[in-house]
């Protein structure tokens, strides 16, 4: 049964905020995402110079190769506020700790046989490593991008790569009844092991990218592109198989996340390489580049998961994300 | 075999530390190119104590929990008209400074963070730096998410970003923020998180939270309450990097003085137009502004100072001038304001005789002796229909950018405090000593400030003429001048069928 209640009709002078009205006509009220973000940065009459970068303005568009004419052309097509954001990550971690705490109660990991085990130790706890990095890469694209989309866009991110590096890093200490043996072994794999040293290597050179735009390319469309496929996805089906599944329920939040972040990475690839030709060569060329180099770093550790399969497995997550950007209008 | 227990700290302690590394490759000054030019001696980051121990799946559930709650209220009072709830529709012109003003101000500070928050070398101390940039990107949002229901049925609020960029009062908050952003790390988190969110923010809080609560504003008020656990996170992150530097090198404690002193004073003076705010255009006020600052400031700020002076830090210079200003200030902007009424983007109006009965009775010493009259005047000016908005522009001080109302409130109360100094040949003009002094230790700092009355005099704002201004400023002839007689009053008559005049007590 419907009842009609009746409450007190006013009528709105206006339906939105004036960029909204003269984004989007206001015929209608905008959705949250689109109050929280569209033109909420600065533009205009900045007061002073940075002290720690006299060459630009506070906010400005010359910090990236990149050139589009209106910043807020991409949106992220989760609608990501920050209501919204924590609302989905609350419910993600949820289900984690319910898959921590049950592998827990039920010893599962006891029952692991001893070499998946050591492939986790080995290649998927030295992971948190590199999340810590995709972390501070991220914040760095917070810092310096332009536009409320692109902050809030890699703020969400970098909090959640934190926040994975945290999970790995529980993964490890669970693997050893919470001592810290292959943390630290994990460690001293990241920074001695040769079949590591490429990637970090690689990262290293990131930290110090001047274009934002450039590392957004290298590291959340080509670096993430190539290590979640093949190391959250293709190498836990290989431990699953080895009577590892539990190591994948410890990592189901990594494995829908990067599903998830498919999405806006395509959405930015398409609507920035459709801007015009030259940001269509630019990020085709950093995807090539960035896509060469780190393929190639990934390699020695691709063969140390999946053995002599290790090239090949490597070879088709790299070709799988070339596809994908290529079907967004890039030239790679 | 079970796993041993971890203790909390910890645990926190693995998962927080640890996965950051000396790189090799690059060199660490490379990776963190910012954080050794101002001089601070950072001796040992390890000596870092978090301000507070949150892992992200513990912030993303708490702070999860807190939104839902947040806009189910925000929900809720759209659906059923809240802004009629109000004590007076021209209560709403404190919301108009607060999202023109405070807003952006947040947004600033989101990114301010993140910078320390990637360039800090301390691995504890960039995390808690990214914790408050995601915390102040919330409170950007969810204070646009809060007003935007009162933006549908008034005027004055739909353009804040815009604005903040633009308007010639709002160059007050931007030129502040932007004055911490464009400084190093160290002096950007000595200035938003040690000088203005823990020496001053309540000062800032109390009368736009408490405000809200006592005027029928439950939207804004469930926002304050919403970001209360947020701020004390903050307030203790400022407390921690001001300690964290003076115990790492005696040789950082002048230095620290040094911004102390100066992000007191710029923070203080941009918090006049709040006390503008709490004393005239609240309906109902908590309190005053004078007692605000002998609460938070003269009383916790001064205990807070006694604590800090073993490590040798001492109370911000000009803090006695700011207190005995505590009795002027207010009456001082508002007075600004109100002549310069058909050029604010939120509606002015003279204190309604109950009000000024409370002004006399919080303001014993100065109100009835100099202010007054002055009201008196113009309300008499109103009635004969006789008043008009100034026509000139003020000067503005170079380093505040407020005009220049304030007066030597220690020997001349009716003397105008004027300062100058000479710099590369030009003349530069100050409301105090206190911006007098920020503007000569950095000069070249300051010389480039955009003042807007410059600005307009040089044909940047739009054009020659007032309304050119007002139009670049995207202020509608509807958003501006006295409440009584807007389509704002309007409106609220038609609600309530009554209040011929402002509803003050």
């Amino acid at each position: 049964m419907s009842i009609e209640i009746s409450a007190k009709s006013i009528q709105p002078v206006r339906l939105t905020y004036g960029n909204l009205e003269e984004r989007f006509g206001g015929k209608k009220p905008s959705s949250r995402y689109q109050e929280a973000v569209y033109d909420v940065q600065p533009t205009a009459n900045f007061q002073y110079r940075p002290l720690w970068d006299k060459d630009h303005e506070l906010y400005d568009v010359s910090r990236t190769a990149i050139v589009m004419e209106d910043w807020y052309s991409f949106t992220d097509p989760r609608q990501f506020y920050y209501g919204t954001y924590n609302i989905a990550r609350s419910k993600q971690q949820d289900v984690a700790e319910h898959n921590f705490a049950f592998v827990d109660k039920r010893d599962l990991l006891e029952v692991m046989p001893e070499a998946v085990k050591q492939a986790a130790r080995e290649i998927l706890v030295p992971l948190r490593h590199v999340e810590w990095a995709a972390n501070m890469n991220n914040c760095q694209i917070t810092d310096e991008c332009y536009g409320a989309n692109f902050s809030a866009l890699a703020m969400f991110n970098a909090m959640d790569r934190l926040g994975m590096a945290q999970y790995v890093t529980r993964l490890g200490l669970l693997l050893d009844g919470n001592e810290t043996t292959s943390l630290d072994a994990g460690k001293k794999a990241w920074m001695e092991a040769p079949h590591w040293q490429p990637l970090r290597h690689a990262i290293e050179d990131m930290f110090v990218l001047d274009d934002w735009f450039e590392l957004m390319v290298a590291q959340n469309f080509v670096l993430d592109g190539l290590v979640f496929p093949l190391l959250y996805d293709r190498f836990e089906k290989k431990l699953t198989s080895e009577g590892g599944a539990t190591i994948a329920m410890l990592t189901e939040f990594m494995d829908d996340w990067y599903k998830e972040t498919v999405r806006w990475t395509n959405a930015l690839a398409k609507v920035t390489a459709k801007e015009s030709k030259d940001n269509q060569d630019r990020l085709s060329s950093w995807v090539t580049q960035w896509g060469d180099r780190l393929s190639s770093a990934i390699e020695p550790i691709a063969t140390k998961a999946f053995g002599e399969n290790g090239v090949n497995e490597l070879a088709e997550v790299k070709q799988a994300l070339l596809a994908r950007l290529a079907k967004q209008g890039l030239a790679v | 075999m079970p796993a041993k227990k971890l203790n909390l700290r910890k645990r926190y302690g693995l998962l927080t530390r640890g996965m950051g590394w000396e790189t090799t490759h690059q060199k660490m000054d490379d990776v963190f190119p910012y954080d050794s030019f101002e001089g601070i001696k950072i001796t040992d980051w390890d000596k870092w104590e978090d301000p507070f121990r949150l892992t992200m799946d513990a912030y993303w559930k708490f702070q999860a929990e807190k939104e839902k709650k947040l806009y189910a209220v925000i929900d809720s009072f759209a659906q059923n008209n809240g802004q009629t709830n109000l004590a007076d529709a021209s209560y709403l012109s404190a919301i108009k400074l607060f999202i023109t003003g405070v807003t952006p101000i947040e947004y600033a500070a989101h990114r301010g963070f993140a910078h320390l928050g990637r360039h800090f070398r301390g691995d504890g101390a960039r995390i808690a730096c990214q914790m408050q940039a995601i915390d102040e990107l919330r409170h950007q949002q969810t204070q646009v998410h809060t007003i935007s229901h009162y933006n549908k049925h008034f005027n004055g609020l739909h353009d804040p970003f815009h604005q903040f960029d633009r308007v010639w009062y709002l160059s007050v908050p931007k030129s502040f923020s932007e004055d911490a952003l464009s400084s190093g790390p160290f002096e950007f988190i000595t200035s938003i998180s040690f000088a203005f969110e823990y020496v001053l923010t309540n000062l800032l809080f109390v009368p736009f939270m408490s405000g809200a609560a006592y005027n029928g504003d439950m939207a804004t008020v469930t926002f304050g309450f919403s970001a209360q656990s947020d701020e004390s996170r903050h307030m203790t992150l400022g407390l921690e990097i001001i300690k964290f530097m003076l115990e790492q090198h005696e040789d950082n404690l002048p230095i620290v003085q040094r911004w102390m002193d100066k992000h007191f004073w710029r923070a203080y003076r941009l918090l006049a137009l709040v006390a503008a705010m709490q004393d005239y255009m609240l309906t109902n006020s908590p309190m005053s502004w004078k007692e605000a600052w002998d609460v938070y400031f003269v009383e916790n700020g001064g205990a807070l100072f006694e604590d800090l002076s073993r490590y040798g830090l001492k109370m911000p210079k000009y803090h006695e001038l700011a207190t005995a200003e505590a009795d002027h200030i207010s009456h001082q902007i508002w007075s600004v304001f109100c002549s310069l009424g058909n050029a604010t983007g939120f509606h002015t109006f003279l204190p309604t005789e109950e009000k000024m009965a409370w002004l006399s009775e919080k303001y014993p010493d100065t109100f009835d002796q100099y202010y007054r009259p002055r009201f008196e005047y113009w309300h008499q000016q109103q009635k004969d229909g006789t008043f008009e908005f100034q026509k000139g522009l003020p000067q503005l001080c170079q380093v505040c950018q407020i005009p220049m109302v304030f007066t030597e409130v220690q020997t001349d109360p009716m003397q105008i405090s004027y300062r100058v100094t000479e710099h590369g040949g030009d003349k530069y003009h100050f409301c105090s000593d206190g911006c007098k002094d920020i503007f000569e230790h950095e000069p070249e700092k300051y010389v480039q400030a955009w003042l807007p009355v410059h600005q307009i005099y040089q044909g940047n704002c739009g054009g020659p003429t007032l309304p050119e201004v007002l139009e670049w400023y995207k202020f509608t002839p509807e958003d501006i001048g006295n409440y009584i007689g807007s389509q704002d009053h309007a409106r609220w008559q038609e609600w309530t069928g009554e209040d011929k005049e402002v509803k003050q007590a």
